[in-house]
């Protein structure tokens, strides 16, 4: 008996649309571009690939540009989590935030923000970013192209709603308008899996709070009782004027633990997931208003 | 070729690089470039690579075993069972009961089932996934309290691997003596060794029926006698030979591949290699075992000790291993380094179907260090004494005696080492709004700015006895050889003990270059061929191979010296060997080694001894039992965020007498490495177990301290000569790995006002100030 070690060939597009093709041709190829995910699995023999569809080959994959005059930052699958620290602190603070959490210098020479949407681990460290900022996903297929809202994308541990034939080939995030925060709880200063995660987004131009929780949920999810009870406390004061109370961090830091549906694993208790959560929403916020009041009124405008 | 006295030395000023210098490692460029051979780098042309099928279950009956699916792959060259096992079907270090491969029953999850040899590992790993196992599950054993009745069906000696008894004085009498008595109990969870060099090696069928293996290991000799007992070979068809090791702890010195490889490579006739996975390390080596203690102490009221009692109970898992050893040396040291008349220690090992465990750096004084070091910090808060100062009253020094009856010889500095601790100012305060978030507890993960940060200090003494205790006859042996090359003299050192990464390597050309003047020193590979060194282990490396290596010198000196008297017609008292010449008593050159020596190399082996020692009595665990004592202390500093529980470990400062800093830059590496395992193990490192099984088998969430954990370590290393090791050093490796975890522990307790019984702590247990319990609105 001949056991096939790996039946597939390695394909190795330089186009976006060599990828697509290839894609639809080799459904069940494992894409892989930082492979910091993936060749974790084939390494503890989780994953045995037929076929790997290597991205790092493909024109233009790994850069970012400004859209929608400005307004929106459109990152390339291939962009490494270094490049977002290093060049998109500025208009995606928080996501630069949760970039710099991720693994060590080498993971985040290689890792890509595309591969941890692609992966769907409830504990992904931008995911929380990502919904906090309603980023949009950009997927592709030789069927045609389209932007997922970052709401219907996760649906599942390890599942999102990418097709079968379909490659992410960007993600869309607006750029920041007003304070941004994320924070991420492990047991160890740095290189951790979250136990939880959260983001927070003070959309000020769009008068919006937008959230994101990870690590206690099958999916990273949005509080949205908390982003409501927080527009409604500030209504009137998005300009930073007037303050807002300790009293409105604490409620909204519980309405960020009710928001969770954390279980017990190696890495946390369900009980510890919601006391952590409810902490860092309350330091979070804290933090964000801080920045509010500190902004002057034209940006704030 | 035995000798037992060490022949009389001379220190030649001029070396460079010489003992006390910090030398330059020879492995140490290597192992920066990449270019350094690790025991899973080795390949031979044509090797095949060896696969472990484990098993899944932590206790199970083997019913059938069926090999016949994988037997018939391509590129499959052989399926090993037991019954393939020509010689001893079981293997350990001190008593063989591990299977080589499991005959009747598994007992914990991960045992070695069959071993498959393939042209390729994947073909390897998949012939292993399609062999059938007949498995009768049973439940598994996994509680050590149910264990210490000896009664368990199912576990060797029902459950009880040991009964260690040390009563010293009178606790009974001492009690009504007691002002203040304060009981704890003290749990610890399993440590892992997490080397970063996984087992592998390299076993090559040799023509005459035996076999050489390359590997990563501690002991190369006892691990000989094992594997030729169980390939049924003589020791002489049997060749071992020292590849890289990246790291030990302990771990390596029980066989991972060893006997499997051989097992392959004899039945194939090809060399065979093997390399396990990470996921797979966690299965493959033994673990700290954990631990539970019950302690009471009791003290007058101006807070000297009148009795100490304690109760430790240590799990080994499913095999023996070393866990007998292990139970006795944490009784020895569980009374702390303290001075009391009154003692009561009982220490249990236990066997059940948890993963094995064995060594581990510090061997059980890990366990009883923690807990008499929390319990003290108990005691003075009890009297309302400074933690250091009750420490400092009841400091044993030398002549008192300890609980086995043993008096303290060699330097025990005690005081000064607590003193060190004591006068060290304190570090500042962080400004933690201004600081970065790195500095901060939770670190990158941007958790806190000040909010819910309280500082805690904390401070650990330890001892531990250093080299084999308890009446082992221990050797180790050296061969140094000279010769000329290019007209200078040239030292080769030959001994066959282990580097781990420790440095014995370094020290075994600086202790030439010392000894014989010589400027070149080359080292011969470690193995069998030459007689054996005892294991790198109980922080005797050094000391032991430095006794041998001096001893050589010494004889090669006084033969090139004779010789020399010889050619120059006078006594070789007067002559003197400096590098590349013989001087006379003023120092002046007569005439060069070279002449002396001509074509012709000196060599000469020495077997060196350490004073003999005794094992205890089984009554009262009484009897001179060690070769030397080593004190270290630690004073830890964290900042604490007592909302969410997360540890940034500010400060590690330390004190250690080391008799003699053979390679100061080597011993501060050995005290640092030895705090950080500690540090990992107050604040992070545990294996989760839960019914016998591992849940984190991984370093994603098995986790050790990063650079970002590993605080600034002020350090006094004392160097009090002890008089009876060569160049009065002493063992550096396991002392800091003793104080560390409970020093931090303790800072912890100052910090949070909570009693913290476990260690390693989790952010849960470290929570003071919930602002609501759970989740839900106030």
């Amino acid at each position: 008996m001949d056991i096939p070690l790996a039946s597939g060939p390695m394909l190795r597009p330089s186009s976006w649309r060599g990828a697509m093709l290839l894609r639809s041709q080799y459904p069940d190829a494992s894409p892989i571009c930082g492979g910091t995910d993936l060749m974790v699995d084939i390494n503890f023999g989780r994953a045995r690939p037929a076929t790997l569809l290597d991205l790092t080959s493909v024109e233009g994959l790994d850069s970012w540009e400004l859209i929608d005059d400005g307004r929106t930052v459109r990152i390339g699958a291939g962009v490494s989590f270094t490049s977002i620290i290093e060049e998109l602190s500025d208009s995606c603070p928080a996501l630069a935030q949760a970039a710099r959490t991720v693994g060590s210098p080498q993971i985040r020479n290689r890792g890509t923000v595309a591969g941890n949407l692609a992966t769907a681990s409830p504990a992904g460290d931008c995911h929380p970013v990502l919904l906090a900022c309603w980023a949009q996903v950009e997927v592709e297929s030789v069927r045609g192209s389209r932007l997922i809202d970052i709401d219907d994308f996760f649906l599942g541990p390890k599942r999102c709603a990418l097709e079968p034939d379909e490659l992410i080939r960007a993600v869309l995030v607006p750029a920041a308008t007003g304070p941004q925060q994320f924070a991420k709880v492990g047991p160890r200063n740095a290189m951790v899996i979250a136990t939880v995660s959260f983001a927070l987004n003070l959309d000020v131009a769009g008068r919006r709070v937008g959230t994101g929780i990870g690590s206690a949920g099958p999916t990273p999810l949005r509080a949205r009782a908390a982003e409501q009870m927080l527009q409604d406390a500030l209504a009137d004061r998005w300009d930073g004027s007037g303050g807002v109370d300790q009293s409105v961090c604490r409620r909204f830091g519980d309405l960020v633990a009710e928001a969770a549906s954390p279980i017990d694993d190696v890495r946390g208790s369900a009980e510890y997931r919601r006391h952590a959560l409810a902490v860092l929403g309350r330091r979070c916020l804290s933090w964000a208003l801080a920045d509010l009041g500190g902004m002057d009124g034209e940006a704030a405008a | 070729m035995t000798v037992t006295e060490t022949p009389t030395r001379i220190t030649t000023p001029s070396v460079v690089d010489g003992v006390g210098a910090s030398a330059t490692r020879p492995d140490g460029v290597p192992k920066v470039d990449g270019s350094f051979i690790y025991s899973s780098d080795e390949y031979h042309d044509g090797s095949l690579w060896g696969v472990t099928l484990r098993s899944p279950h932590p206790r199970a009956r083997v019913l059938a075993i069926d090999t016949s699916q994988a037997t018939g792959i391509d590129g499959v060259r052989c399926v090993l069972t037991h019954r393939d096992v020509p010689g001893s079907k079981t293997y350990g270090m001190k008593v063989y009961d591990e299977p080589v491969l499991a005959f009747d029953e598994v007992r914990y999850q991960g045992e070695p089932v069959a071993v498959v040899a393939a042209t390729h590992p994947e073909i390897a790993r998949r012939a292993c996934e399609l062999i059938v196992v007949d498995y009768e599950e049973l439940v598994p054993n996994t509680d050590p309290e149910m264990s210490l009745t000896g009664q368990v069906e199912g576990l060797f000696g029902g459950g009880l691997a040991r009964h260690v008894r040390i009563r010293h004085g009178d606790v009974a009498t001492a009690r009504a003596l007691a002002d203040v008595v304060v009981e704890g109990r003290y749990e610890m969870g399993t440590q892992d060794p997490a080397f970063l060099g996984p087992e592998s090696g390299l076993a090559v069928p040799l023509g005459d029926g035996g076999v050489e293996l390359y590997v990563s290991c501690q002991n190369l000799h006892l691990d000989q006698q094992q594997v030729a007992d169980c390939l049924g070979l003589p020791l002489d068809k049997v060749r071992l030979v020292l590849s890289g090791v990246g790291g030990a702890f302990g771990g390596k010195e029980d066989l991972n591949v060893h006997i499997h490889a051989c097992l392959l490579a004899l039945r194939t006739g090809r060399p065979v290699r093997m390399v396990y996975s990470r996921e797979e390390s966690f299965f493959g080596h033994v673990h700290r075992h954990p631990a539970i203690a019950d302690i009471e102490l009791g003290a007058t009221r101006d807070g000297r000790l009148v009795f100490t009692k304690v109760r430790l109970v240590l799990d080994g898992g499913a095999y023996t291993s070393t866990s007998q050893v292990v139970i006795a040396n944490g009784c020895y040291f569980a009374a702390g380094a303290y001075d009391v008349a009154n003692v009561e220690i009982d220490g249990f090992a236990t066997y059940t179907n948890n993963p094995p465990c064995g060594a581990m750096r510090g061997f059980g004084a890990v366990q009883s260090c923690y807990a008499i070091e929390s319990a003290m910090d108990r005691l003075a808060g009890e009297l309302g004494l400074h933690p250091l100062e009750l420490r400092m009253r009841n400091a044993i020094g030398e002549g008192d005696v300890l609980p086995t009856g043993q008096p303290v010889d060699g330097p025990a500095p005690v005081q000064e080492i607590l003193a060190y601790l004591r006068d060290l100012p304190l570090p500042a305060g962080a400004d933690h709004e201004a600081a970065d978030m790195r500095t901060r507890p939770g670190g990158v993960g941007n958790v806190t700015r000040g909010e819910g940060i309280r500082r805690g200090v904390g401070y650990a003494l330890g001892m531990k006895a250093i080299g084999f205790s308890g009446g082992m006859d221990d050797t180790c042996t050296a061969r140094v050889t000279v010769w000329i090359r290019d007209g200078e003299p040239v030292a080769e050192v030959y001994c066959a003990g282990p580097e781990l990464g420790q440095g014995v390597v370094t020290l075994e050309a600086q202790i030439a270059r010392t000894e014989l003047g010589v400027r070149t020193v080359e080292l011969r590979d470690k193995d069998t061929d030459i007689a054996e060194s005892g294991a790198s282990s109980a922080s005797r490396q050094s000391w032991m191979t430095a006794g041998a290596v001096v001893g050589a010198c010494g004889l090669v000196r006084d033969e090139i010296l004779a010789r020399a008297a010889a050619v120059l017609g006078r006594p070789a008292g007067e002559l003197t060997l400096d590098g590349p010449e013989i001087h006379d008593p003023a120092g002046h050159p007569l005439v060069p080694v070279a002449e002396v020596l001509g074509p012709e190399s000196v060599s000469h082996a020495f077997t060196y001894r350490h004073r003999p020692t005794e094992p205890v009595d089984d009554e009262r665990g009484q009897g001179n039992a060690h070769v030397a004592f080593a004190y270290a202390a630690h004073r830890a500093i964290v900042d604490v965020d007592v909302e969410l529980g997360l540890v940034k470990v500010v400060e590690m400062a330390t004190a250690q007498d080391v008799g003699k800093a053979m390679n100061p830059a080597g011993v501060e590496g050995q005290i640092e490495g030895g705090t950080v395992q500690g540090l990992g193990l107050a604040v992070m490192e545990e294996l989760q177990i839960t019914g016998g099984r591992i849940r984190n088998p991984s370093f994603t969430d098995y986790l050790i301290p990063t650079m970002l954990d590993v605080p600034p370590m002020p350090m006094k290393i004392f160097e009090f000569p002890h008089p009876d090791s060569p160049y009065g050093l002493n063992g550096v490796g396991e002392p800091p790995n003793l104080s560390s975890t409970p020093a931090i522990l303790n800072a912890l307790r100052d910090a949070t006002g909570l009693e913290l019984p476990r260690a390693p702590v989790r952010p849960s247990d470290l929570i003071t100030e919930p602002p609501v319990e759970g989740a839900g609105p106030e």
